[in-house]
């Protein structure tokens, strides 16, 4: 049963991965906790299972769908954060919530408010490794998580506009004088992380069905996630995402599948009264 | 860290937070006129109990700088509190609903002392899974709280005569309203409400001055709770029933958004935020399948237009409009 648990925590744990990795690239570039990020898990998953209805092959349906979310990313900056630039940090909250309503409102008339699903990217036969068996689905949210990962990672520290976005989240001032488009990388970043939040969605949906609404709960597991693994570190983010997925798993297999969240929250708290900056957090001096 | 709109500048004379208190009676009060059947007079005490709520909750983010995003937790546990005592254990629910309150400010304190330890988004993160584990204790515990379904709470009753009705509850509701404005307007302008102010402007600075900073976030804190509480309980027994979805993480996120539309710092912002609020989707209903966008579109519209939130952007334009010093 233990190997069950821990490929299904693993699993989930990968998919809040990617949602928390999105949280820290858009609050690294902005400073704004994007609570409309769940929104671009559902838009991944929504496109990609109405392209499947609709004929279109599986890939071309996966693309269709993280093209659409990005686009959504870089309308959500352009028409709303940007605007609203030197708000306050609640303000900008509620920008994004109000985004996220707006998104779930414009699902359900772009297209329906009934459960959707993807069929599994190669089959729905399990493989048996020892006790545990493995949906072919499990290897393809863990290995596409594990290269996005990798990616990032190599985009982050060899790319010039990856080094350059990074060079914004340390320091906005000293990286305009240095030539850094600040406008640019608010619109990268904001793209990038809807993307990643549609990949994950896209992963998801064949697991556990997509809908209008499923945004809101993945968007909360993956904002502690991000908290969890101290905001705005990407190592945090994975281990956070992760570490949640598999705290809910085991909660809910050994002790009680309706009390999973209050465990994963129970554990989060915890953590933060010992370490009130996540796991991989940098404390921040305030200044007087 | 996060940098939050420094108070308003009517909420530090006292002259003008008593002209705001005295509209806002005068407004509570004619708006009986106006009000020509059940159902708005329900609309207009639902506005009501939310705005006890954000008032409170105005108190710790607007002028202790403190996030929530768990105080649906605190009115969700305010309301069952009350029901479970009033339904089960045959408390008179007059009481039951004091026990409720001041059983829910021990527990803020409980819980304030290690979450208000973290700052920003941390104490979003901790107030926001206080919340959730409220919530789904709430919907779980079937036996005693009726679960997801919800459990039916005996009526509000003075010396057994219970009270019923949507214009008796809409002076219950107006009443204690009217006292909780008064009283945050009071705290506000005391000493502890500047000693507040300063460590939302700068948590070091204001320990520099002898300010104890742990000691005032965790009493506006449990003010908040209170507050919550007590509309909480005020729902559950004016509307006879009570469901685990009012001490959800959406209704949590609803109450910010009150007190951040109305406009942080401002207790007048508060109530106008929970009447805009809690008015805006019943009137949008009309609009069926586009209430969820159009919601969204003025949530967005408002707060890009208007950062500061409704009140102190419209005090603005009035005071440049007569052309005096903001």
């Amino acid at each position: 049963m233990l190997a069950q648990y821990l490929v299904s925590g693993v699993t989930i744990g990968a998919i809040y991965a990617l949602v928390a990795l999105g949280f820290a690239i858009i609050y690294n570039a902005s400073h704004v906790i994007n609570f409309a990020q769940g929104e671009f898990v559902m838009i991944g998953g929504m496109t990609s299972a109405v392209c499947v209805e609709a004929g279109l092959a599986l890939p071309l349906a996966a693309a269709a769908a993280i093209l659409v979310a990005t686009l959504v990313g870089m309308l959500l900056e352009k028409l709303a954060v940007e605007p609203a630039r030197g708000a306050s940090v609640v303000t900008l909250i509620i920008i994004t919530i109000g985004a996220s309503i707006l998104l779930r409102g414009l699902a359900t008339l772009v297209w329906d408010k009934k459960i959707h699903s993807l069929p599994a990217f190669s089959g729905e036969q399990p493989i048996a490794i020892g006790a545990a068996t493995l949906l072919p689905q499990v290897l393809w949210v863990l290995g596409v998580s594990a290269a996005a990962v990798a990616l990032l990672g190599w985009f982050f520290n060899r790319t010039l506009t990856g080094k350059a976005m990074l060079a914004v989240s340390h320091n906005r001032l000293a990286a305009r004088l240095v030539g850094i488009s600040v406008r640019r990388v608010l619109l990268a970043s904001f793209a990038l992380s809807a993307a990643l939040g549609a990949l994950a969605g896209i992963l998801i949906a064949p697991i556990s069905f997509t809908s209008w609404d499923v945004g809101v709960m993945l968007g909360l597991k993956g904002f502690a996630a991000a908290i969890l693994g101290g905001l705005g570190s990407g190592p945090g983010a994975v281990v956070g995402g992760l570490a949640l997925g598999l705290i809910e798993s085991l909660g809910a297999g050994y002790l009680s599948s309706a009390y999973k969240d209050v465990f994963a929250f129970l554990i989060i708290l915890a953590a933060l009264v010992f370490l009130p900056d996540g796991l991989f957090g940098r404390r921040a001096a305030e200044r007087v | 860290m996060c940098s939050f709109p420094t108070a308003s500048s009517a909420a530090a004379r006292p002259s003008a937070s008593r002209r705001g208190l005295a509209a806002l009676a005068l407004v509570v009060a004619l708006l009986p006129l106006a009000l020509t059947n059940a159902y708005t007079y329900e609309i207009a005490i639902l506005v009501g109990l939310n705005a006890i709520t954000c008032v409170g909750l105005n108190i710790l983010i607007g002028y202790a700088g403190q996030i929530s995003l768990g105080h649906a937790g605190f009115f969700g546990l305010g309301a069952y509190g009350s029901a479970i005592l009033a339904a089960r254990y045959g408390v008179p629910p007059l009481l039951a609903l004091a026990i409720a309150s001041g059983a829910v400010g021990a527990a803020a304190w409980l819980i304030g002392r290690p979450i208000l330890r973290l700052r920003g988004h941390y104490l979003a993160m901790g107030t926001l899974g206080m919340g959730v584990i409220v919530s789904v204790v709430l919907a779980t515990e079937d036996r005693v709280t009726g679960g997801p379904d919800g459990m039916p709470v005996p009526p509000l009753s003075v010396f057994g005569y219970p009270l019923s009705g949507e214009r008796t509850w809409y002076w219950i509701v107006a009443g204690a309203l009217i006292c909780a404005v008064a009283l945050a307007q009071n705290l506000i302008e005391s000493p502890r409400g500047r000693a507040l102010r300063a460590l939302h402007g700068s948590e070091i600075a204001a320990g520099a001055i002898g300010i104890d900073a742990a000691r005032h976030k965790l009493g506006a804190f449990v003010l908040s709770a209170v507050f919550a509480a007590v509309a909480g309980a005020l729902m559950a027994h004016y509307s006879g029933f009570i469901t685990p979805g009012k001490a959800s993480f959406l209704h949590s996120i609803e109450l910010v958004t009150m007190v951040v539309f109305g406009g942080m710092a401002s207790t007048f912002g508060a109530v106008a935020g929970a009447a805009v609020l809690t008015t805006l989707p019943q009137l949008l209903t009309a609009l069926k399948e586009y209430e969820m966008v159009t919601l969204g579109a003025v949530m967005m519209l408002t707060m890009i237009v208007m950062p500061l939130g409704l009140v102190p952007t419209l005090e603005k334009r009035i005071a440049a409009a007569r052309g005096k010093p903001v």
